[in-house]
């Protein structure tokens, strides 16, 4: 027995030493030089920052890509790849130059080439440029570092369109990777921006890494938002995947990384009593919650009783019940986010103070049947999950009856998809959440389209709106531009075709020693220092 | 015995078939369009139909699932949704961790757990059997989760004596990869190590009052040569049993354990793929799961011939 217990055991050992040595993969050495370690919001899988809408996916962008012009920290567009920029008198041929020595990741030069086809890919997609490119009658390749985008009428919104600083950003990418179809995902990770991705070493579900690109040249500007010299200051930075927030929390407590996106608003009070840590407020615009109807089903179909919903909102329920402290919240009722140029109050206190008896004549008046409307509750984003049940109170309150149903969040944005009413698998109203750069104006607040089947979920049509987006999109005065848009969000809440419902904040944390991190809409990691 | 080795190994194929079809089924029945998921929230329903199309979720059911047996048995097991990586790259990628955490879980979990159940059978009543009893109710009743919190507070936050999170590949550095090990294998093991000692506890004491323990101890053998030639030679078959099936508490407790320690093995694999409705990879991790337990209860079935000479196949 004995001989079989020593047998049993040092086989034990040797198969632990020699499954150690079969598994071993051979790493490449550890880092050298100054690393920073970051965790984001999600796992990065995507890195295609034009396929998908993924907020990790844009900010993989922002490292290895760069941007014709980008947005500073008072959000006005600047230029950054580009050098100099000239408008015809009758606004209809704009006319870029790119700036000398912008390299490629792979030692070729960018050429305006380049960046046209990058821009054609981009307005493919995303609906700002999809905007944009129905007014571009045709681009021109003036010489290598300059080209021309020749309109069909002058268009307000190119600078902003170019410069958009959310999801999907117009990267520029190399003419041969920007050529694959906009519906396939690039397979080249080759771009001009001032880190450099390291495929070898990154391993999705692990960590993704990038080294500072040597032969970037940085704008002589001071860095501001995401716009001036991208300055990088350390030599490293691994984005590590680590998903669970109570990890990712002991995990820069013990040191182990530098940066979080953003933790969860709970675990902020443990942050705050460690001293080897700070809260960092790099998007001081936030976001916004939403509550979204189904215009094509019963009773969201009908106008006065999305209205009786709206009436019977109150933004401070909301935030109480999901972000908690008020120094991380705000009542807004402006649709373009408070501390903006479009920023304008809702009338009559609306989303801020309900009247549940004006909401209940309306509900009367329109003949509610009392039927349940379907509520889709989301349980695995911990920041939306609270929202739901607040909706149900308030919409009880004002006589609606609520048939709120949890799923985790993948369920319910498949569910979204279906037009069908609720008996059928379909919804009537669900909530989600904008990073606020993405619903600055008319034209990128994709809630704001009302295009029916072209929509965003939710499906309305209203021509009405739509004529003053494409006033908006076509005036050039700004101030005209600001009419227009209280104009749009004064029709938006009329026919109650969505509801913003508070405007919060979630600061990011840093180690102690670890500073610069810019005021942005977007977790970026140039200018951030290491001591 | 290798025609025992040969008709379980041909076993494996119908359950292999009923296991595919059951995750086949399972994953298009539940509700979750991947296609959604990979377009991202600002994306419209158009842009969603555009990617369900390529990624061929417009075909029937029956013929997904004639493509995806097809490619299966010609050894290609698809390509990730989301990772743009072929399946197989991605599962010989993530293998590491949960080998290494199964490996170490599976060693310290036997090397503690067999000698305390035959320590606390062979002292029945006692207060050593006591506490290895309740730490049994214990270790089943408290979820590993809750384990790997209170182990990472103490070891790691308080006693900053191990790291907190992370995966360092064990050719890469050794002790750090041996430092990153501890906490996740004890976590794993303390549900592993209560089933185990229980097992092993109520197999010897059954062997211990069997006649020929009785007629040993008569010829006058010391206790100790009673216990280990006599008594835990006899109890092995049914600890190996367990051990076996344990593989399955294994599989499903690395699920939770690497997410708890940010390993980036199978398991958390597994999860992502679970939100993100990966199909391709959802499948495959599936499958391998299913075979790597058949195959493991084979070789299980094959040592009780060690243990036991009466066993013959």
């Amino acid at each position: 027995m004995k001989r079989v217990f020593r047998r049993t055991l040092a086989a034990m050992a040797a198969g632990t030493i020699l499954s150690g040595v079969i598994v071993a993969s051979t790493g490449p050495a550890m880092a050298q030089g100054k690393t920073l370690k970051f965790v984001q919001n999600g796992n990065l899988t995507i890195l295609d920052p034009i396929w998908t809408t993924a907020y990790v996916t844009r900010n993989h962008g922002y490292f290895i890509y760069d941007t014709l012009f980008a947005v500073d920290e008072n959000n006005a567009v600047k230029p950054q790849m580009v050098e100099k920029y000239e408008v015809s008198p009758d606004k209809t041929v704009w006319t870029f130059t790119l700036r000398d020595g912008l390299e490629w990741h792979d030692g070729k030069p960018v050429t305006a080439e380049d960046c046209i086809a990058s821009i054609k890919r981009w307005g493919a997609r995303d609906a700002m440029g999809q905007k944009l490119m129905d007014f571009v009658k045709e681009f021109k390749q003036v010489d290598g570092k300059t080209f021309q985008m020749v309109l069909k009428e002058p268009y307000g919104l190119v600078l902003d369109s170019l410069g958009k600083p959310s999801s999907q950003v117009p990267f520029m990418m190399p003419k041969k990777v920007a050529d694959t179809d906009p519906f396939k995902q690039i397979d080249s990770q080759i771009g001009s921006g001032p880190f450099i991705y390291q495929n070898t070493e990154s391993k999705p579900g692990e960590k993704h890494v990038y080294i500072k690109n040597p032969k970037y040249k940085p704008r002589s500007e001071p860095a501001s938002g995401l716009s001036g010299g991208k300055v990088v200051k350390v030599d490293r930075v691994e984005i590590i995947e680590m998903p669970d927030t109570q990890q990712q929390v002991n995990a820069i407590i013990a040191g182990e990384i530098d940066l979080i996106e953003q933790p969860p608003h709970d675990l902020i009070p443990v942050l705050k009593k460690d001293k080897g840590v700070k809260l960092v407020d790099w998007n001081p615009l936030g976001h916004q919650f939403i509550i979204r109807f189904n215009h094509l089903v019963k009773p969201f179909d009908n106008p006065k009783i999305r209205q009786a919903a709206l009436l019977a909102m109150r933004q401070e329920d909301y935030l109480k019940a999901t972000v908690g402290e008020p120094e991380f919240y705000k009542v807004c009722s402006a649709a373009f986010v408070c501390g903006t140029p479009n920023a304008f109050d809702a009338p009559n206190g609306l989303l801020v103070k309900p009247d549940f008896e004006k909401a209940k004549a309306l509900l009367k008046e329109a003949g509610y049947d009392g039927t349940p409307v379907v509520l889709m509750q989301s349980t695995t984003l911990p920041v939306l999950t609270n929202t739901a049940p607040v909706t149900k109170a308030l919409l009880e309150q004002a006589g609606f009856k609520v048939d709120m149903q949890s799923m985790d969040w993948q369920t319910l944005v498949t569910r979204r998809t279906k037009k069908e009413p609720p008996s059928q698998g379909g919804w009537n109203v669900f909530h989600t959440f904008s990073v606020a750069a993405d619903i600055l104006n008319p034209i990128s607040t994709s809630y704001m389209v009302a295009q029916g089947d072209k929509s965003w979920f939710g499906w309305p049509t209203d021509p009405v709106i739509e004529k003053l987006r494409d006033d908006y999109a076509k005036e050039t005065d700004p101030e005209k531009n600001k009419a227009l848009a209280k104009a749009v969000q004064d029709r938006a809440l009329e026919t109650a075709q969505y509801g913003w419902i508070g405007q919060w904040y979630g600061p990011g944390v840093a180690r102690a020693n670890v500073t610069g991190w810019l005021k942005a809409p977007v977790p970026v990691m140039w200018n951030i220092e290491k001591k | 015995m290798l025609d025992f080795i040969a008709r379980r190994l041909i076993a494996i194929i119908p359950v292999l078939a009923v296991v595919a079809i059951f995750v086949f089924l399972m994953l298009r029945l539940t509700p979750g369009d991947p296609a959604a998921v990979i377009a991202g929230d600002n994306a419209t329903s158009d842009q969603i139909a555009d990617i369900r199309a390529k990624l061929g979720l417009n075909e029937p059911i029956w013929t997904q699932f004639a493509i995806w047996i097809g490619d299966i048995l010609q050894g290609k097991f698809g390509e990730s949704y989301f990772f743009k990586k072929t399946v197989a790259e991605l599962i010989a990628q993530r293998v590491e961790p949960t080998l290494a955490l199964a490996l170490c879980t599976l060693a310290f979990a036997v090397c503690v757990s067999v000698p305390i159940g035959v320590m606390a059978a062979y002292r029945q009543g006692s207060l050593f059997d006591r506490v290895v009893m309740a730490f049994s109710v214990l270790g089943f009743s408290v979820p590993g989760f809750v384990i790997g919190y209170c182990l990472i507070y103490v070891f790691a936050i308080e006693l900053g004596w191990l790291p907190v999170q992370g995966y360092v590949r064990i050719g890469v550095n050794f002790w750090q990869f041996a430092e990153r090990m501890v906490l996740p294998s004890l976590t794993l093991s303390v549900g592993f190590i209560a089933l185990i000692s229980r097992i092993t506890r109520a197999s010897v004491l059954e062997v211990l009052n069997e006649d020929y323990i009785r007629t040993a101890r008569a010829k006058g053998l010391s206790n100790r040569v009673v216990l280990m030639r006599h008594a835990l030679r006899n109890a092995a078959v049914p600890i190996l049993t367990v051990i076996g099936l344990g593989i399955a508490i294994l599989i499903g407790g690395a699920v939770v354990t690497e997410s708890v320690f940010g390993l980036p093995g199978l398991g958390r694999l597994t999860v992502e793929a679970v939100l993100s409705r990966d199909f391709p990879t959802i499948q495959t991790v599936i499958l391998l799961f299913s075979v790597v337990y058949v195959v493991i209860n084979l070789l299980i079935d094959i040592s009780y011939t060690l243990f036991d000479p009466r066993i013959r196949y």
